[in-house]
């Protein structure tokens, strides 16, 4: 009696574990399909559901910064706020101004939040490591070309918001869109690059082949320091945060691209703007903290794999939003030449290094970047503490005609 | 008049600021800090200021000790009132009472009160006191002219004080 009732729902829920699977020859099958689909559907939701979470926890982490407490009254510790605003949203009129292009101006949210949500597609969340300890990573959509993906569709978002700024038909707006266009040229250029020597050391461009190698190598940020943090610093400035939220910045340009907008077509904004916050977050930690691996904790069960991602991502989501309370904006120009005059550069020089090395196969030419990167980090912490006095100027030795000082 | 002139000792930016790293470490490193210092806020229905021993409230009439109406409407309230918000009817009270007057009508409109504690001043009886009472709400300017009941409720007794007519 106790067999069946242990092995009949254990293999219930394995016949229904193969309907899902694909065929026994790796074609596809009509479960394998429909499964894909409700894991899409999963994974979408829980990316609109996070979104909606990092409005509150932007807006409670801001306020702990500033040493208030900030919305905590719907719901426990003021959770349930994103519902409170949602239905906000919902139920303020949907105003499209007459001077507006109503085609493109209806057009340009969609077109943002869109991109930022199908990049989830290509991303790793979690696997199964079998005893040689040989990772699989598991994806919606396991694409050879993952790297490729992720910046071609990356780039698409910037049009949403340039669309919209141009649409409004708009002095700010316009301004807006026009910024945004320009800062995402600067700025994918020096993504596209970053994630260069990625590929170059992995050997692959499948997102889930870069957890695999960083598994049984290592993280990639210990080889390649700096082009984690020119990646970290150009994924700020493609979803337009502060340092670098110059489309937006609403203390000059009003909001920028989405002044004109409001009800649900500006929060679709919202959302694309916090839902490509997790897609940077979740591309960081796959491409240079070994995604959802954690030093073989990952070879309990998958599941641990899940909580591993997600608690990477969610650090990183933090720190977003704790760089946007700390660092005020970046001038134009200060921006402009960031990415081309410093980021560009040297991360040119750096995929030089990373590629003269794999070539003569040279390892330790690989960690020169980051030791020479260490070092001059601690030659700056001394440099600070050496004598800081000396780096005044001298007062004047008399004060100047007529001054009492 | 010369404008005076204090010489302000400026650093020279160095490669190393000019880096901005180590100064956006420090100001990440303080913001992080920051989060877990105690908060300012006072959560207000639930938290309540403590007002000062002199706050000027609500004006409110007060009984004595006996339980008396000590205000004996002589009006010098109503007429040094600036906005004129004191509005008082007098009358005659029967044998047997320690006083000969009273209030038959006390109001005092509160949408026109400022809050400037000269009634206080003036009362020579010590009837009237400004309370620590600050929320007045009301949904109709009728429910905002409070009446002698009201204010006697609100001010209750004060036995500090003149007590002149106690022994009568």
């Amino acid at each position: 009696m106790m067999d069946l009732l242990t092995i009949v729902p254990a293999a219930f829920l394995a016949s229904i574990w193969d309907w899902f699977a694909l065929a026994e020859d790796g074609s596809v099958t009509f479960g394998w399909a429909l499964g894909r689909l409700l894991l899409l559907l999963l994974i979408v939701h829980i990316i609109l559901i996070l979104s909606a979470l990092m409005v509150w926890a932007e807006r409670r982490v801001s306020a702990w910064m500033q040493d208030r407490l900030g919305p905590n009254r719907v719901g426990p510790e003021g959770l349930l706020q994103p519902l409170a605003d949602l239905g906000k949203f919902m139920f303020k009129e949907d105003v499209i101004p007459k001077h507006v292009n109503k085609w493109m101006y209806t057009l340009a949210p969609a077109i943002t939040v869109v991109p930022a949500m199908i990049m989830f597609a290509v991303i790793p969340y979690t696997g199964t490591v079998d005893e040689e300890g040989v990772a699989t990573s598991w994806q919606i959509a396991n694409l050879d070309i993952g790297a490729l993906y992720v910046l071609a569709v990356a780039g698409l978002g910037v049009y949403g918001i340039t669309l919209g700024g141009w649409a409004s038909n708009s002095k700010y707006s316009l301004l807006g869109g026009v910024r945004a266009s320009a800062q995402m040229i600067s700025y994918e250029l020096s993504l596209g690059l970053a994630i260069v020597p990625v590929i170059l050391m992995t050997g692959s461009l499948n997102l889930g082949d870069m957890v695999n190698w960083q598994s049984q190598n290592g993280w990639l940020i210990l080889t390649q320091p700096l082009a984690f943090f020119v990646f970290l610093t150009s994924s700020y400035a493609e979803t337009n945060r502060l340092p670098f939220d110059m489309p937006e910045s609403e203390t000059e340009l009003v909001a920028g691209y989405h002044t004109e907008y409001s009800s649900m077509k500006f929060a679709l904004f919202f959302m694309a703007e916090y839902t490509a916050m997790a897609v940077g977050a979740a591309l960081a930690v796959t491409l240079f903290l070994g995604g959802w691996t954690f030093f073989g904790l990952e070879k309990i069960h998958w599941t641990v794999g899940v909580l591993i991602f997600s608690v990477k991502v969610l650090f990183f989501m933090f720190a977003f939003i704790w760089v946007r309370w700390t660092i005020p904006r970046f001038r134009y120009d200060q921006l402009m030449r960031l990415g081309w005059a410093i980021f560009l550069p040297l991360m040119l020089v750096n995929i030089m290094m990373t590629a003269g090395a794999l070539a003569l196969g040279w390892s330790w030419l690989l960690w020169i970047l980051p030791v020479a990167l260490l070092g001059t980090a601690f030659f700056v912490a001394w440099l600070g503490w050496k004598r800081d006095e000396d780096r005044y100027q001298p007062l004047p030795t008399s004060p100047p005609a007529g001054g009492e000082a | 008049m010369t404008a005076t002139v204090k010489p302000v000792r400026r650093r020279k930016a160095t490669f190393i600021d000019r880096l901005y790293l180590p100064a956006i470490f420090k100001g990440l490193s303080i913001t992080f800090k920051r989060m877990f210092k105690p908060k300012v806020t006072m959560q207000y229905p639930e938290e309540t200021w403590t007002v000062g021993e002199r706050y000027r409230g609500v004006p409110v009439l007060v009984k004595d000790d006996e339980g008396r109406e000590k205000c004996v409407a002589c009006s010098l309230c109503e007429y040094v009132c600036p906005p004129k918000a004191i509005y008082i009817v007098g009358q005659e009270l029967e044998e047997g009472n320690k006083v000969e007057r009273g209030p038959a009508v006390f109001d005092i409109n509160m949408l026109r009160c400022i809050y400037c504690g000269l009634c206080e001043e003036a009362c020579p009886e010590e009837a009237i006191f400004m309370s620590k009472q600050y929320t007045v709400s009301g949904a109709t300017r009728e429910e905002l002219v409070f009446n002698k009941d009201k204010l006697y409720e609100l001010g209750g007794v004060r036995s500090k004080g003149v007590k002149k007519w106690k022994d009568k």
